[in-house]
Order: C-alpha cells, then sequence, then structure tokens
C-alpha cells in the first residue's frame, strides 16, 4: 500500500487509516459530522495528495486535451482551469478531471487516485500526436484547505492576493515559504476554499503551517454528496454517459474538433436519454447506501443507488442514483430497497444543500 | 481501546452482560469505533424470539449500514429507549458509552449454554488487535 508525505502526521493525529485507492489514507480523524460541519462553517485540511497529476506539453498538446477531454479546452484562458471528463469510445467515462491551463502549450491535468494508471494508458493510446506527457503523481503532493474561512487561514502565508482568485482560477507562486507552488480555486466541498498544489517533500511544512481541522475522506464524501458532485466509480464510471449523468455541461457537442464518443452523445442528446442520474431524499431513518435498488411505488425496479449517506447538514439521509427518465422529475415518489425492507424517498432536486 | 473482562463477546462485535437469563446486549467499544458517528438504531424484534445468529436491528453510521446479530437465543424483551427513534433517539450514546448507557437490547435467554459460544475478554482482545 502507498503512503503520502503525510502518513505518519495522519497516525499521530490518531486519524482512522485505512486503504483507498491503494493509498493508505485517512478516513476519519475526530468524527464525520464535526469535520464536515467545521468545513461548512469555519475550515478544514485535507491531506489528497493520492490524487494524480499529468503535465501535457508542446506544440500538440491542445490537440490532444481536445481530443481526449469532453470540455472545451480551447476556451481556457492561462491561470484557469476546467473541470471535464474522459469520454471513452462506447459513451461511458474513462475518468472525471480537472484541466489547468498552466502556460500556452502546458496543461496539468488532474485525476482520480484510483484510475492514475488506467487514464495514462488511455491518454498515451490517443496520443497519435505525440503530446509531450509527464505522470508528476509521485512529484506532487495536494492539500485542499476547504471551508468559508480558508482565504483567511491562507493568506497570512502568501503575497498573493487570494481575494482576487476567481473559482476555478489559480495562481503559481510561494505559500508558507514553498515556492512553485499552485494556489488554486477549486474544491470537492462546495463550502469554498483552494486546492494547493506543492512539491511531495513540502505538504508536511505546508500541513503544518496552516491551521484548520484535519478532515479525512469521510467528510469529504459526504460534504460532496451534499453538493451532488460525482464521485467517480460510484456515481460516474465507464458505463454511465455525461449526459446521463448530468455532466452535459461539461460535454461540448458543438466544439470544433471531434472528441471521443461525441457522436455517441449527438445522438443521445438528439433521441433523448433514458436514464438520468438524481438526487432523493428519503423520508425514513435508515441511509440508501451503494448499489440498493431503487423502485416505483408498485415495487418495480427503476434504477439503482450510486451514492448514500447521512447528510450532516440535514440531519436526514439522501443520495443519488440513476432512475428511468419518467421517474426522474422532482417530487416524485420512490422507495429504496435495502434487501430486507422498502424505504420510502422522493427525488429532489440539487445539491441538497 | 475498552474491552471489560466481566462481559462476554461475540465475534460480531456485541457485547453480553449476564443477570439471571437475562443478557444485556451492545456493540463493543471497536465495533462502535470502526462504525463512527451512529445516526440511527433501528430494533423491530421486541417482543420476538430469535435464534442465536439472527439479526435483531440494524445500525446506520454515516459512513455504512451494519446489522445486529443475536448473540445468544432469547425473547427480546426491551430496547434501549434512550436510543429508540420514538424516545430518546440518542444512538450516540453508543458512541460515547457503548458498554454503559449506550446498551441496545435485553433478552430473556432460553439457551444458557450457549453463552459458552462466547469469548472472553482475553480472547476478544485477541480477535480485535
Amino acid at each position: 500500500m502507498k503512503e503520502t508525505a503525510l502518513t505518519q502526521i495522519h497516525k499521530d493525529l490518531g486519524a482512522k487509516m485505512a486503504e483507498f485507492a491503494g493509498f493508505n489514507m485517512p478516513i476519519v480523524y475526530s468524527s464525520i459530522q464535526d469535520e464536515h460541519l467545521a468545513v461548512r462553517n469555519d475550515v478544514g485540511i485535507f491531506d489528497v495528495s493520492h490524487m494524480g497529476e499529468f503535465r501535457v506539453k508542446g506544440p500538440k498538446a491542445l490537440e490532444l486535451l481536445q481530443k481526449v477531454t469532453s470540455n472545451d479546452v480551447s476556451k481556457l484562458k492561462i491561470n484557469q482551469a476546467q473541470y471535464s471528463c474522459l469520454p471513452n469510445h462506447k459513451g461511458g467515462i474513462v475518468d472525471d478531471l480537472i484541466v489547468y491551463k498552466l502556460d500556452e502549450e502546458d496543461y496539468f491535468l488532474v485525476v482520480n487516485a484510483s484510475n492514475i494508471e488506467k487514464d495514462w494508458n488511455w491518454i498515451q493510446s490517443n496520443n497519435d500526436m505525440q503530446a509531450e506527457m509527464i505522470n508528476e503523481s509521485d512529484r506532487i503532493g495536494l492539500l485542499a484547505v476547504q471551508g468559508p474561512n480558508a482565504g483567511e487561514v491562507l493568506q497570512g502565508l502568501t503575497d498573493i492576493t487570494l481575494d482576487d482568485i476567481p473559482f476555478y482560477h489559480f495562481r503559481k507562486g510561494t505559500i508558507a515559504g514553498i515556492d512553485d507552488a499552485i494556489i488554486s480555486a477549486t474544491g470537492y466541498t462546495g463550502s469554498g476554499g483552494f486546492e494547493l498544489y506543492v512539491p511531495d517533500h513540502k505538504l508536511p511544512e505546508l500541513w503544518k503551517a496552516i491551521e484548520a481541522k484535519p478532515c479525512g475522506l469521510g467528510a469529504r464524501d459526504t460534504l460532496r454528496l451534499e453538493k451532488a458532485y460525482c464521485l467517480y466509480g460510484n456515481d460516474i464510471n465507464d458505463e454511465t454517459s455525461p449526459l446521463e449523468a448530468g455532466l452535459g455541461w461539461i460535454t461540448k457537442l458543438n466544439k470544433e474538433v471531434d472528441f471521443n464518443s461525441k457522436q455517441i452523445f449527438i445522438e443521445q442528446k438528439q433521441e433523448g436519454i433514458t436514464k438520468k442520474l438524481v438526487g432523493f431524499k428519503v423520508n425514513d431513518r435508515r441511509v440508501p447506501r451503494h448499489d440498493y435498488e431503487i423502485l416505483n411505488e408498485k415495487e418495480e425496479v427503476i434504477g439503482k443507488v450510486t451514492s448514500g449517506t447521512q447528510s450532516p447538514n440535514l440531519g436526514t439521509p439522501i443520495g443519488l442514483g440513476y432512475v428511468a427518465i419518467d421517474y426522474s422529475r422532482p417530487g416524485t415518489n420512490i422507495l429504496i430497497s435495502t434487501g430486507r425492507k422498502h424505504l420510502k424517498a422522493s427525488i429532489c432536486k440539487t445539491p441538497f444543500v | 481501546m475498552n474491552i471489560p473482562d466481566d462481559l462476554k463477546y461475540s465475534k460480531e462485535h456485541e457485547w453480553v452482560k449476564v443477570e439471571g437469563n437475562i443478557a444485556t446486549i451492545g456493540i463493543t467499544d471497536f465495533a462502535q469505533g470502526e462504525l463512527g458517528d451512529l445516526v440511527y438504531v433501528e430494533v423491530e424484534t421486541v417482543g420476538e424470539e430469535l435464534e442465536k445468529d439472527e439479526i435483531f436491528g440494524t445500525v446506520e453510521a454515516v459512513k455504512t449500514t451494519s446489522d445486529l446479530f443475536m448473540p445468544v437465543s432469547g425473547k427480546v424483551i426491551e430496547f434501549n429507549e434512550e436510543i429508540d427513534e420514538n424516545e430518546g433517539d440518542n444512538p450516540s450514546l453508543i458512541n460515547e458509552d457503548p458498554y454503559g448507557k449506550g446498551w441496545v437490547i435485553k433478552v430473556e435467554m432460553s439457551d444458557e449454554s450457549e453463552l459458552e459460544d462466547l469469548m472472553d475478554g482475553e480472547a476478544y482482545r485477541e480477535l480485535v488487535d
């Protein structure tokens, strides 16, 4: 099992550790609810350096990225980032990712830890134009500092005016005395804040310099789920279409160049999708879980739960799942089968919080 | 980790405290730590006669759902009202005091010889260490 540069620090803090995507990661330090609410109301810090990072450079970089990603990379300005996905050839998703434009002909991709090797091989297999690709996953560490007070906590550590960085933009600079950091106004919590990319061996000093509540992957999951952000492997995968997953906004069918599965997505859009990823609230105390079946009121199977949790902010169970399109309208009553019981639930608008 | 020596333990991480033919049953300190913040405990078997290893309830934590198994056979005679959603509705008692205020059910045992199949504190410590 791989470790991050902070594994020992997590253990010393008493974190409950578990394997995630091949890494020994902190799941929870104190309590998921406490960590979750710290991010919503104040500021929390997450070690997410298991995430993968690729550099794509040179005169062919844009051409490669336009081919493999669904969003339109030509629209990106220097110091701007873009949420996107890598479609496969059959209308599914290889991974979701963030594309950063560091400079002309110099891009930085951030991918899911569980997919580093798969994504690398996939992008390479599309690289007929021979853009330069570097896997920097082992060299780069990543901390997410999230919450309404993230800017205030970080501003004392850098000369860059953090308030001037718009959402999904970034700056390169010095933070906590560490040069060449990427300070990015992005995150996976929906509570604002920054993601900080630094050389891996600098992670301990950056971690120690930041005064925020340590938060584990457990709270990261409840935070993203309340905002209905997709988690690869749960809500999206090789079989799910970005249009079905509600990711039409990052699937630019009018992009001038072709990208993988573009024709499939165009046809899907014309014909209409048959299932859709929706949010639902459970009117019961039981919590929906991944792979529970979703039923209509006649108890016929209409879909499957992809993510579920107890929402710390709402104090009720919530979930995401795919349902047949006829049942996707907010307000529709559904049942969630735990295997032994049927829980009453209803489709709702997302985000939940 | 807290593993009192005067209790019996099941491999499903339940503890049993015996008084006469009444067994008080709860979740071990190890189990509550693994589950994390408990948000709901469902026990709909009060009044029922259940066999050893049958499911008597379900606990919901933020991250996971886990069934609760009878460590001994018998009739479920009481569900801790401090935890019951219709009464105190405070499942976090299990996190705070798993062997005390966080007990889950009381059972009128039908076969006390089954207690011999359970672990003592030392054996349970070996299981979870």
